[in-house]
């Protein structure tokens, strides 16, 4: 076994597990080799997963999903952020029972875009959160969801 | 190796336009098997990486709201057709595959 790594992946545990002491959300400040953000994926409602309650809400987000989901099982999500210096931006879905769906960490290439497929349990909004210069700013939209996704 | 990820980059003015569609079956370990009556366990994609000539452009981490066979779109600048991208991803019981592909 490597024992290198063995240190490493222990010490990193523990530099998580204080990190998520202070703040479980996915936009709590972290180490950029932390593990996958557990405790926010966990969270069962918008604020926990996110860290943080303030959040400004702005024109600049276009949440673009279809109105009505016929499949809630594949749900087309668009996230354009008009917003200069977007650094991340989070897919939250609080009809289902862990909001958190996605989080996308840009570069400074990247453009303010991002689009992928989601599972939605019922209808809900589609809550973008898009942190730019330390800032959290969001913006929903409704989706109707005919048959749910989550369940068996 | 790279069995499980399909991804095109095209750029156009300047913007290179990625899209990638990933063979994962995104189980949310609250779906119950229909025959066995049995919790199917979870078993998604936790974090996926783009990088563009080495240099990481993308970096997201999933739940198991994502849809099954994920679709993921992005764009980025700087970058020349030829170029390479690569893809990989993570799912929780530590699987991984990537992809290198030429930007067109």
């Amino acid at each position: 076994m490597n024992t290198t790594r063995r240190k490493f992946l222990k010490s990193s545990a523990i530099t998580g597990a204080v990190v998520a002491g202070i703040g479980a959300g996915i936009l709590a400040p972290r180490n950029a080799m932390a593990a996958w953000p557990k405790a926010a994926f966990d969270a069962t409602d918008v604020n926990t997963a996110i860290g943080s309650s303030d959040m400004i809400e702005s024109n600049d987000i276009e949440v673009k999903a279809p109105d009505i989901a016929e499949n809630g099982a594949v749900v087309p999500i668009s996230i354009t952020s008009k917003i200069a210096g977007t650094e991340t931006i989070s897919i939250l879905l609080p009809g289902n029972n862990t909001p958190l769906a996605a989080s996308f960490q840009l570069s400074g290439r990247t453009e303010g875009f991002v689009s992928t497929r989601v599972k939605m349990g019922k209808t809900s909004h589609v809550i973008a959160v898009v942190k730019a210069n330390g800032k959290l700013y969001t913006a929903k939209k409704e989706v109707k969801v005919t048959i749910g996704g989550c369940g068996g | 190796m790279s069995d499980s990820i399909k991804v095109r980059a095209k750029v156009t003015g300047g913007v290179t336009e990625v899209k990638a569609l990933i063979n994962h079956s995104m189980e949310t370990g609250q779906r119950k098997d229909a025959k066995t009556g049995q919790i199917v366990p979870a078993h998604f994609i936790q974090e996926i990486t783009c990088s563009h000539n080495g240099e990481n452009v993308l970096t997201a981490q999933w739940g198991v709201a994502i849809s099954k066979n994920p679709y993921l779109s992005f764009k980025f600048s700087g970058a020349k057709a030829g170029d390479t991208l690569k893809v990989s991803w993570v799912d929780n019981k530590g699987e991984t595959d990537s992809v290198e592909t030429q930007i067109s």
